[in-house]
């Protein structure tokens, strides 16, 4: 879907990317994550031609990006912005509309979808559509910017801290809205983060920048498993890693079909920090699993976490 | 003890006025200086309840703030200024019945300073009433109402103002459209100037340095030398280009004045356009950017509706800057208020005066209260 090769960019001869090089498949939930100024927002910036790369070649379904116009290309791709960058002259409702106006879509269509975001965004629509923002906090205004990215179904979505000024509940609840929507729409996202462990629960891969190069990229899995160097393993935190290894896995793929055990029970989707946590709670070593449903399924045992059940027991 | 000492500043000015200066003068006739009219003859009788407005007013500074104080100050204010109408008025015609036709009553320094006086207080205490600006300028408006229709329904007639006024009102009527015809056509050109190069300073931040340089330079040349100026070159332009005198182009009269006028205006309206623009979000233009909007659309939608409410503060000034400078521009010709101004101070006659600088004022004031309003409206809606 979205594709680097080699591409660099300078700021006033001062090197900000270099050779980067990395494939976004369609589909995929690519994170972005690295310290301040390593050059994360201005490789987002380059996907939709707001910020012009120097060197190399960036594609989009196959065509170089410099092959489209910029409006049309940012149009395709729904873009929320670190600073958020609310129209201060429009309503909420306006601001939500903005691109499908662009689009030409008709009033009453904009209007549902409107509605439609904002109670995606936990957002009472009659409460909120004809606000301006300066009458918004700041964790309402970011979470319109975001619908505001939504809005038009965008076949690509970037998004440059889109949960940074959130409380934790409110991050919780819009990181688990995120990943239904990813995974209704295939929305291919691509998201930048400082928070490591929102991008071990979002991303299906993880990109860690260091002074505009890739240090390392994989699946949260992978790259829990095995920093490539000290400074992804600094990054991704020494003592907390094999906790976070944990959140990165569900209960799904270690639990034990058909076995029984008694108490409250765990979902699937459940991580497996989530369980662990569970167990030290409840004081026990094993626990039933539901399903998304609520029909009891397994079974998972507090060793299951350390080591895979034996094969034979998996499903 | 005192609650509002702004309107304890305004009464005591007031009272000095009033010790000091007479409330009402008459002369023989319109050339010879007027005597006072002693207060005894004013307040005489049931007359001086005129004043009782002014009762209040002088506790005003005392009473504890509240919307219930601000609200009597308000309208004790418009109170007495009706009511110091209805007075002058009413001693006038008294008085005219018995001197010769040619006598004049006049305005003296203290009715003029006690009505200023209690305009501020009331203006004053509209301020603290509201902050809701349609709100206060409709109540101004309103508090106005019983002065406008004494004037208008001819209570003061017989004051030697109004009899200037009857003398020329064709005159009179003239001048004023006159000065509106003069402040809407300096509007044209300096609008369709100011505001590119406003766009373009902001644009190329270098261009600004030289273009202000060059608009301050203009600005602090006095206003008279600057009409004076223009003459020269306009005439030798038509003497060149007679084509031109056709067109009703000269050296004196309109055609400088708009010219000095827009020269002057160029300097508010290019600084708040820039500033304007220049307040507006970069994070709003970057997201505009970020979400496909055109740079055409970004301007319309984005940038224009922003900058507006600063750039309408600056046509605020410019406007009430041109509302003053149209008067001088009468000393080239151009027509206007202040052609009666002129004229009145040349026969030393003060109402005469007086004909050409109350109307200046009103207009002055209608203008600022108007686009004090529209900025208003606009500022709620960008926040
Ligand atoms: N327009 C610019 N001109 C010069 N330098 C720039 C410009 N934009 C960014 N930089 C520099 O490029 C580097 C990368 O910037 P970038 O904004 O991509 O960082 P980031 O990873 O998004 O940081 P943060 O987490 O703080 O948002 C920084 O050192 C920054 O100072
Ligand atoms: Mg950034």
């Amino acid at each position: 879907m979205i594709r680097f090769e080699h591409v660099g960019k300078d700021y006033a001869g001062w090197t900000a990317i270099e050779d980067l090089s990395l494939t976004v498949e369609k589909g995929e939930f690519c994170v972005l994550i690295g310290p301040s100024g390593s050059g994360k927002t201005t490789t987002l910036k380059m996907i939709n031609r707001l910020i012009e790369h120097d060197r190399g070649r960036i594609l989009f379904e196959g065509a170089e990006i410099r092959s489209f116009a910029p409006e049309e290309l940012r149009r395709r791709m729904g873009y929320a912005i670190q600073s958020i960058g609310l129209f201060p002259h429009w309503t909420v409702e306006e601001n939500i509309g903005a691109v499908p106006k662009l689009l030409g879509w008709p009033r009453a269509k904009i209007r549902d979808r409107v509605t439609e975001l904002l109670e995606m965004l936990t957002l009472d629509p009659e409460r909120y559509r004809a606000r301006y923002p300066r009458h918004l906090s700041g964790g309402e205004q970011q979470r319109i910017g975001v619908a505001r990215a939504l809005a038009a179904n965008p076949s690509v979505l970037l998004m440059d801290e889109p949960f940074g000024a959130l409380d934790p509940v409110t991050r919780d609840t819009l990181q688990a809205e995120m990943l239904r929507i990813q995974a209704a729409s295939g929305t291919t996202v691509v998201l930048v983060t400082h928070d490591i462990d929102e991008a071990i629960r979002l991303a299906s891969r993880i990109v860690i920048l260091e002074g505009g190069r890739i240090a390392q990229s994989g699946s949260p899995r992978e790259i829990l498993a095995a920093p490539a160097n000290d400074f992804v393993a600094d990054f991704v935190g020494r003592s907390d890693r094999g906790l976070r290894l944990l959140a990165a896995e569900r209960v799904g793929d270690r639990m034990r079909r058909g076995e029984t055990a008694v108490g409250e029970p765990l979902t699937v989707d459940a991580s497996l920090r989530e369980a662990l946590s569970l167990f030290v709670a409840r004081n026990v070593d094993r626990l039933p699993v539901q399903d998304g449903s609520g029909a009891l399924i397994g079974a998972i045992r507090l060793a299951d976490l350390v080591r895979p059940p034996p094969s034979e027991a998996a499903p | 003890m005192v609650k509002n000492p702004v309107l304890l500043v305004l009464v005591v000015a007031a009272l000095a006025a009033a010790i000091v200066l007479s409330f009402l003068s008459h002369a023989p006739n319109r050339l010879l200086s007027g005597q006072p009219v002693p207060w005894g003859v004013v307040l005489e009788g049931w007359r001086s309840l005129a004043f009782a407005p002014a009762l209040v007013l002088l506790a005003g500074p005392f009473l504890p703030n509240g919307r219930i104080t601000h609200g009597l100050v308000a309208l004790a204010a418009s109170a007495l200024i009706a009511g110091m109408i209805w007075l002058a008025g009413d001693v006038a015609r008294s008085m005219a019945d018995a001197a010769a036709p040619a006598a004049r009553t006049s305005f003296g320094g203290a009715f003029w300073i006690l009505a200023v006086m209690a305009a501020l207080a009331a203006s004053d205490a509209l301020q603290k009433l509201t902050r809701e600006p349609a709100l206060r300028i409709g109540l101004a408006l309103l508090l106005a109402v019983p002065a406008v229709f004494l004037v208008a329904d001819g209570f003061i007639d017989a004051l030697s103002i109004m009899k200037e006024y009857a003398n020329r009102h064709a005159v009179f009527a003239a001048a004023v459209t006159t000065h509106l015809a003069i402040i809407a056509a300096m509007l044209v050109p300096t609008l369709a100037i100011g505001l590119p190069l406003g766009l373009l300073v902001h644009r190329r931040q270098g261009l600004g340095r030289p273009i202000f340089a060059v608009l301050n330079i203009i600005q602090t040349v006095p206003s008279i030398a600057l009409f004076g100026l223009l003459i020269a070159p306009l005439a030798a332009l038509v003497a060149f280009a007679p084509a031109l005198a056709r067109l009703g182009i000269s050296g004196i009269g309109v055609t400088p004045a708009i010219i000095a006028l827009t020269l002057y205006s160029l300097l508010p309206i290019v600084r708040s356009t820039a500033a304007g623009l220049a307040a507006v979000p970069t994070a709003a233009i970057e997201a505009a950017r970020g979400i496909g909007m055109t740079r055409g659309q970004i301007f319309r939608a984005v940038e224009v509706p922003l900058a507006l409410p600063v750039l309408v503060a600056g046509l605020r000034v410019t406007v009430v800057q041109a509302v003053g400078l149209t008067a001088v521009a009468a000393l080239i010709g151009a027509g206007g208020l202040g052609a009666i101004i002129f004229q009145g101070l040349n026969a030393s006659a003060i109402d005469l005066v007086m004909l050409g600088v109350v109307p200046l004022v009103g207009i002055a004031v209608l203008a600022d209260l108007a686009l004090k309003l529209a900025g208003a409206m606009l500022k709620a809606r960008t926040g």
